[in-house]
Parts: C-alpha cells; sequence; structure tokens
C-alpha cells in the first residue's frame, strides 16, 4: 500500500507517537487548532485506530522542536491528509504492539484480541503501557498494515466533545495571549499609517528614557518599543508614534470603482478551462452578467500574537500560525540564520479562517526580542493594526455570458474574473511573506501574491461550474499590482466564484421562466451534488415555499474546489426596513463524518461568517489608507442579525473524508443574492449586498 | 491607593488609577480569562462584573472600581463546580474557538441574575453587544437557555 503523503513525508512512527508505561499515548500531528476542533478529531482517528480509550490519548500541539511537518493547516485538508496518515501510522503501531503482545503470550499475532488499550490472548491480558518498552517505534512506516473497515471504527462518526473548551470556558491560559514565561517582557510596533508610507525620522530618545521602557527597536521604517509590561508599552507606544515623522503616498486604488482597477492590468493569466465544443447555431438566446465583491478583512476576535525569546545566536518563537515550519524557514531567511537556529511551537490564538496576522506578528517578536537577549517579549497588535495590516480577501471582478438553448440549458458557457491571487504565506513562491521584513532597513521586498494551482486554485478556485454545460470558457487574471496586501481566506476565490456563477444561473432559470432547483438538477449529473440539492431543497421545504410579501429564497450550491465538498444552501431573507437573513438549510457531503458535531459546527459557522461578509463587510480605504479599523468601521454581523442554521449531513461513511471547514462559503453567498433578488425582483450583482445597493438596484430598475 | 474585590479576594493594585482594569486583571492580578479584543469597549471580549453589573474592563480605568466587587470568568465557578452556563456552554459545545467566550458567559451570567427566565429573543438582546466572529451565536443562545432551564432543554 501507498502510504499517505503525510506519513510518506515523515515516516518514522515516533515522529508521530509515543506510548509510556503508564499507557498513555502521546500524539503529535503537524495540524493546528484554530478554533475549529482538528485535534479531537484528530484524536478520535488515534484513539480508534490504536484501539485505546479516548482518556489516554494526549495531543501535543505542534512543533518545530518534534513532530511531522505537515505544512500549512489549510484548505480544509487536515482530516483528509493528516487524519490519513495518523491513521496508518497508529494502525502499524498497533500491530507492532499486538505482535509484542503475541510474541510475550506465545500465540499468534492474529489470535490477539485487541480491546480499549489491552491485547488478550490464552486468557492472559498485556496492556499498551506493559508493552511500550519492548517496541520500538523508531522506525519507518511500511505501508503494510490496513487501517480499520470502516464499519469497525467505534470513536470515529461520533460527537466526542472538544478537548480545548474545558480550558475556554472557565477562562485558563489557553491561548498565547496568555503566556506569561519567566522574564517576560511585553512590545508593541508602531506600523506606518499607510501601506506605503516611510518612516523619515523618529526621536526616540524622550521615549527610551521612560520609566518601564526596556528598548526601542527602529530599522527601517519598522519601529517598536520593549517594556515592562502591557500598559507602559502601549503608553512608550503612542509616545513614539508622536515623535515619528512619515512619508506617505496617495497609492491605493479608487475604493468605489474596483472592477476599474483589477481590470487595468498588468496580469498574469490563466487558461482555467476550455471545454466542449460550441454548437453556436443552438444558442437562442445571449445573456451576460458582471458580478463582484470588495476586499474582506479576517476580523479574528483577538489582535495577533507572538512571543519570542533570544538566546545567544538562537530564537525560540511562540505563535498561533498556521504553519511552524514554514513560519521557521521564513523567519531564518529574512536574519540570515541557519533553520536549526530557529525553533517555533504552536499555542493557540483565536479563530482563524485564512492567511491572518499570526507569523507577522510571530516575526515582529523576534525583531524586537533581539533587543532584550534573554528575555522573552509578548508581542500583541492592536485592534486597529489587525484589521488594517492582516493581509486581506482579494476584491475580485467576474464576467459571465452563457448561451443558451430554446428550453433555457446552457449551451456555451464563458466565465472570465480578475483578482489578485490568493496566497502570499510564508515562503510560498519563495517570498518569506512577513510584513515587518519590508520594513526593514534591508527590506525584503513581497511579491505579488500568487494562486494555488488548479484544480484546487486560488482566485480561480470554483471558478468552473460544476454542471454538464457542453462547453465551457474559462480564464482567471491574477492582478499584480497590490497596494493592499492579500492572501488566503477562507475558501479563497471560491466565495466570489460561486456567488457569481451561482447567482447567473438563477438569471438564465428567470430568464426561462424554470424553477431555479430543477434548473440546476436538470443540468447536474454528479450524484452526489445532485443529493445534496435535494436534500437541502426538502431540509428547506422547497416545493411547499409560498410566496410572503417582502420575503424570497434563493439557491446556492458547489462543490468545494471542484473536488472536495458538496454543499447546497437554500436560504430565506425578508426584505423589508433591511436585508435579514432568516435561515439558512444547509445540506453537505463530506464523505466520512469523523465528528458528526464539529462538521455540523463548522458548517453552521461557515454560514454565520459568510452571511456576515455577504450583507455587511467590506474593507474600507481612502486613496492613502485604510479607513476600517475598529468594529465600527469594519462592522460584522451581531446576534440578532444572525440566521437559524440547519445543517444536513449527507452521510457516506465509506467515502474518504473531505473537509468541511470552508464548503460552504461560496453556496450561502449565492443562497443569499438570489434570495435578496426573489424578495425584490431586482438583483444586486456585487458584493456585500448593502441596503445602497439595493436602493440602487432598484432605481437603475425602475 | 484603589482597593478593590476580584473573584472574592481583596486587592490594593498599585499601578496607575489609569490603567485599564483589563491590564490589571490580566497583569498583576494574573487572570487570563478576559480577553483584549479591541480595545474600546466594542466587542465584548473583555467583559466583567463590577458590582454584579457587565462592564467592558478594557476602557475602565482602574480608579472607577474602587471599592468595588469585580467578577471574572474565572469567579463564575463556585466551589469547584462549573456555572450552569459553563456546564451548558460544553453541553452544546457552544464555541469554536472561545476567544470571546469568557466575555459572552459573563454578560449571560448578568442577564440571567436580572431574568432567570429569559426567552430566545431576551438572550438575543442581551449578547448583542458581543462579538463572535466563528459563527456559534446560535449555540450560544441554545447554552443560555438551557442554563436557564437548570441544565435541561
Amino acid at each position: 500500500m501507498t502510504l499517505p503523503p503525510d506519513l510518506a513525508a515523515n515516516p518514522r512512527l515516533s515522529t508521530w507517537l509515543r506510548v509510556a508505561a503508564d499507557g498513555v499515548v502521546t500524539v503529535r500531528v503537524g495540524k493546528v487548532e484554530l478554533g475549529q476542533g482538528i485535534v479531537t478529531a484528530l484524536a478520535q482517528i488515534a484513539a480508534d485506530e490504536l484501539d485505546v480509550e479516548f482518556a489516554d490519548v494526549r495531543m501535543e500541539p505542534a512543533g518545530t522542536a518534534a513532530g511531522p511537518d505537515e505544512g500549512f493547516t489549510a484548505g480544509s485538508l487536515s482530516v483528509s491528509t493528516s487524519g490519513a496518515a495518523l491513521r496508518q501510522a497508529c494502525a502499524e503501531v498497533r500491530a507492532l504492539f499486538a505482535a509484542a503482545a503475541a510474541d510475550e503470550l506465545g500465540v499468534e499475532p492474529a489470535d490477539v484480541a485487541v480491546h480499549e488499550g489491552t491485547f488478550a490472548a490464552a486468557g492472559r491480558e498485556l496492556t499498551y503501557g506493559a508493552l511500550a518498552a519492548r517496541v520500538d517505534l523508531d522506525r519507518e512506516a511500511t505501508g503494510d498494515v490496513e487501517p480499520k473497515a470502516a464499519d469497525r471504527l467505534l470513536l470515529v462518526g461520533t460527537d466526542v466533545a472538544r478537548l480545548d473548551l474545558p480550558d475556554k470556558v472557565t477562562g485558563r491560559p489557553r491561548f498565547v495571549h496568555d503566556l506569561r514565561l519567566p522574564g517576560q517582557l511585553f512590545g508593541r510596533v508602531v506600523r506606518p499609517p499607510s501601506p506605503a508610507a516611510t518612516l523619515l525620522d523618529v526621536d526616540t530618545g524622550a521615549v527610551e528614557a521612560r520609566t518601564g521602557v526596556r528598548a526601542v527597536v527602529r530599522d527601517g521604517s519598522f519601529l517598536g518599543v520593549v517594556a515592562d509590561d502591557e500598559p507602559a508599552a502601549d503608553e512608550a507606544a503612542e509616545a513614539l508614534r508622536g515623535n515619528a515623522q512619515w512619508k506617505t503616498e496617495q497609492s491605493l486604488p479608487d475604493e468605489a470603482d474596483l472592477p476599474a482597477f483589477l481590470r487595468g492590468g498588468p496580469t498574469d493569466d490563466t487558461v482555467v478551462e476550455e471545454s466542449g465544443t460550441p454548437e453556436p447555431g443552438r444558442v437562442a438566446r445571449t445573456l451576460k452578467a458582471r458580478y463582484g465583491k470588495q476586499f474582506l478583512a479576517h476580523g479574528s476576535m483577538a489582535p495577533s500574537c507572538g512571543v519570542a525569546r533570544w538566546d545567544d545566536d538562537a530564537v525560540t518563537v511562540w505563535t498561533h500560525s498556521q504553519g511552524v515550519h514554514p513560519l521557521r524557514r521564513a523567519i531564518a531567511s529574512v536574519l540570515g540564520m541557519g533553520v536549526d537556529a530557529v525553533t517555533v511551537r504552536h499555542v493557540e490564538g483565536a479563530g482563524c479562517y485564512g492567511h491572518n496576522g499570526a507569523d507577522d506578528a510571530a516575526f515582529d517578536a523576534v525583531l524586537l526580542a533581539r533587543a532584550v537577549p534573554g528575555r522573552p517579549v509578548l508581542l500583541r497588535w492592536s485592534r486597529a493594526d489587525e484589521l488594517s495590516w492582516s493581509p486581506f480577501g482579494s476584491a475580485m471582478s467576474m464576467d459571465v455570458e452563457a448561451g443558451v438553448d430554446a428550453s433555457g440549458d446552457v449551451v456555451t458557457w464563458s466565465y472570465e474574473l480578475w483578482s489578485h491571487g490568493y496566497t502570499s504565506r510564508p515562503g510560498y513562491a519563495g517570498n518569506p511573506g512577513l510584513l515587518a521584513a519590508r520594513h526593514l532597513e534591508r527590506p525584503v521586498e513581497p511579491a505579488p501574491p500568487v494562486d494555488p494551482a488548479l484544480p484546487s486554485g486560488g482566485s480561480h478556485r470554483n471558478a468552473v461550474p460544476g454542471y454538464a454545460f457542453p462547453h465551457l470558457s474559462v480564464h482567471a487574471h491574477r492582478v499584480l499590482h497590490t497596494p493592499l496586501r492579500t492572501s488566503a481566506m477562507r475558501s479563497l476565490g471560491a466565495y466570489g466564484n460561486v456567488f457569481a456563477i451561482e447567482s447567473f444561473l438563477d438569471e438564465l432559470a428567470e430568464a426561462a421562466g424554470r424553477d431555479p432547483l430543477e434548473y440546476r438538477l436538470a443540468q447536474l449529473t454528479d450524484p452526489r451534488g445532485r443529493a445534496v440539492l435535494e436534500s437541502a431543497a426538502d431540509l428547506a421545504g422547497w416545493s411547499t415555499r409560498g410566496d410572503e410579501e417582502n420575503v424570497g429564497h434563493g439557491i446556492g450550491y458547489a462543490r468545494y474546489k471542484s473536488l472536495s465538498a458538496y454543499c447546497a444552501v437554500i436560504a430565506e431573507v425578508e426584505t423589508v426596513s433591511e436585508i435579514r437573513v432568516r435561515r439558512l438549510a444547509v445540506a453537505v457531503d463530506v464523505g466520512r463524518v469523523v465528528n458528526p458535531d464539529g462538521v455540523h459546527n463548522q458548517i453552521e459557522g461557515g454560514a454565520v461568517q459568510a452571511t456576515s461578509w455577504t450583507l455587511k463587510e467590506s474593507v474600507r480605504f481612502d486613496r492613502e489608507r485604510v479607513t476600517s479599523t475598529d468594529w465600527a468601521s469594519y462592522p460584522i454581523l451581531r446576534f440578532s442579525e444572525v440566521p437559524a442554521v440547519d445543517v444536513r449531513v449527507v452521510s457516506r461513511p465509506d467515502e474518504p473524508s473531505l473537509g468541511s471547514g470552508e464548503a460552504v462559503q461560496g453556496p450561502a453567498a449565492a443562497a443569499i443574492g438570489n434570495a435578496v433578488a426573489d424578495a425584490l425582483g431586482v438583483r444586486v450583482r456585487d458584493l456585500p449586498i448593502t441596503p445602497e445597493r439595493v436602493v440602487a438596484a432598484i432605481e437603475r430598475s425602475s | 491607593m484603589v482597593a478593590l474585590t476580584v473573584n472574592g479576594t481583596r486587592h490594593e493594585p498599585t499601578s496607575p488609577d489609569d490603567t485599564p482594569l483589563l491590564s490589571v486583571l490580566r497583569g498583576p492580578l494574573g487572570l487570563s480569562g478576559p480577553r483584549f479584543g479591541c480595545g474600546l469597549g466594542m466587542c465584548g471580549a473583555c467583559l466583567v462584573l463590577v458590582d454584579g453589573r457587565p462592564m467592558t474592563s478594557c476602557d475602565t480605568p482602574l480608579w472607577s472600581v474602587d471599592g468595588t466587587a469585580v467578577t471574572t470568568v474565572e469567579g463564575l465557578a463556585t466551589d469547584g463546580a462549573p456555572h450552569p452556563l459553563q456546564q451548558a456552554f460544553l453541553d452544546e459545545q457552544a464555541a469554536q474557538c472561545g476567544y470571546c467566550t469568557s466575555g459572552i458567559l459573563i454578560r449571560a451570567a448578568a442577564l440571567l441574575d436580572e431574568n432567570p427566565n429569559p426567552d430566545e429573543d431576551a438572550v438575543v438582546a442581551a449578547l448583542d453587544e458581543n462579538l463572535c466572529r466563528c459563527g456559534v451565536q446560535r449555540r450560544v443562545v441554545r447554552a443560555v437557555l438551557r442554563a436557564a432551564a437548570g441544565g435541561q432543554r
């Protein structure tokens, strides 16, 4: 059997597992807890495959000093990739222990029964703990052991409670922000007032002389302070800000006309798909439309934070990064150090929905801590820095055109999108991707963000509709000039692309006088896709939805990345004085489910976040600086605005697990957009769907 | 010199009078439950009870809480037993990242003190100033209603 890729890359079993004499199994994975519950799900997989009690499994946080390198925790891939590797590693470890037990008990391995951590044969029993000293796990995985069949799994498929939540509901230290290491100091960075600003001059003397200030760090346009406690650091940072003179520049595009900016070039162009044969003779009618989305902010509840300590020429970093190994390499590369001199440990942060400021804050801490050798420095961003300096999800502009036959079915489909790349993570495309690196005296200039390769794609993720259209032409233009920093944000381009594609499908259905559900099913051949559409329709009561005044219903569907989870959403909105999403009915197929409540939680949360993006969110800026720097200028959905979210998981226990974290973003946006159009009779084609845009659409139509 | 009671213990912090209460709690007092979210009193992650009333500790100066009794999320439990709200949040798995949870628990505890049997609308209204980015609001509402119902649903 071929080893799962993450196990092939980290083949030593001892990298993944350690069994102690007391029977406790320590599991190390390269994936990190981002609030998504992955550590619990992976613990379930390990306990199940080993046949040990769940309580005997301890999950160690990822770090560069031990455990596998599994790259980034991203792309809704952790259950499928890390889960597959861990399952195989555990199956092999279990087999090694069973063989040792058989040897000890004088029976054949096949005669040993394994149950709750105990190996039994011939009326005798041995535990994992008792055998631990006899089994050397410092050996490579072979692929010769078959993991359990789905029907023999006991924990996988059940609602195991999250391991991290007891700490979080009692306020125990759990987050990197809570770290208090011996001798720890506190840091702040004074960021430039705008993305293109450079530091001309700063009087640091007065600040250095303040009580409680340990160091002022200036390196090019990077400016920061280290102090004894947080209030002293805050005050010193404000004083530094007051003493700093910056050269600013009007570098930002016109927020009111992003399509013109995005289409103004230069671009890197990709033919995403050209397939089928155009049959112009069958085209009875051609329709086209232009869609768009604004820049989006991650808006994590906690500002990014990192801790670093220098000991001689080596540095240790504590971070909520999505990738401890890539961050390690990026830090080493900017500072010209060997990677061995950089140790990176993961500590949880607040909810992470993509490449936010975590890596940048870690590097800020490294730069500040260098001024106070031997002392750990905890660096935390401000809310304003979090909302203006974390990378954004790129704005997009999309053109779609379809030729339809006499019945309205699509004969030919063409789609073109303009967007910044959706990835500038540390180390991606060779650039360290750390914010402060661009501000140093010897700067490392950022490269334009790139896109992960197709078929998953980045800005062009889900640019290809999943329907059986006879002719497809899909082109993507990656915009290279990036005055605003962009990178990966939950679902990447799929959010905008699925919104555009599924909105346009409704426009086509309406033009043909056909029901949006029937219209989709008529052109969708994938049985799993059809199943989620039908399931969502059943859950929402689509066929009996009625026509209450000012209430609309809409559908959105996609298979995430065109190769992962299937998801269909039906939205019910009301549009009286404002746009209110009452309910989202979601059907999802993620293959084999490890933790059903975990999948529900991810889908519910994703649907709520997508509702927030779709109705409210837009990064605001003038020609010089980002102006949405707090929760008043960057509002997100509140309790009173949150829709009911009903989730139905279509069970596929024999299919491989697919990630659930991002599948609902695009379908939810499209469903809401289509429901608004159904309620009002006019369509808003630009996200977010604000009252102002609705009024403008009504005015255009009248 | 400011004196206050935090989770039942009297303290006389030496921080300057205008230090934000949150910095005192997380600094010299060594607590971690109240979280820094925005520093502007706009997200609710830093909520604590001051004489039973929820207040955003990030923008509350130390001098203003002289002589008060402050309760943080760490102080909700009694005799080591979790507060019914904390248990209900676990029963409903009403969190993802959990960063906003402390403040939500504090606001919900204040609500239940004032109105032990709130309906769904009352819970939603009470929590409307608390932000959650992961999108667990419906679970949170269910958990608060469960706690109000004595843990039953």
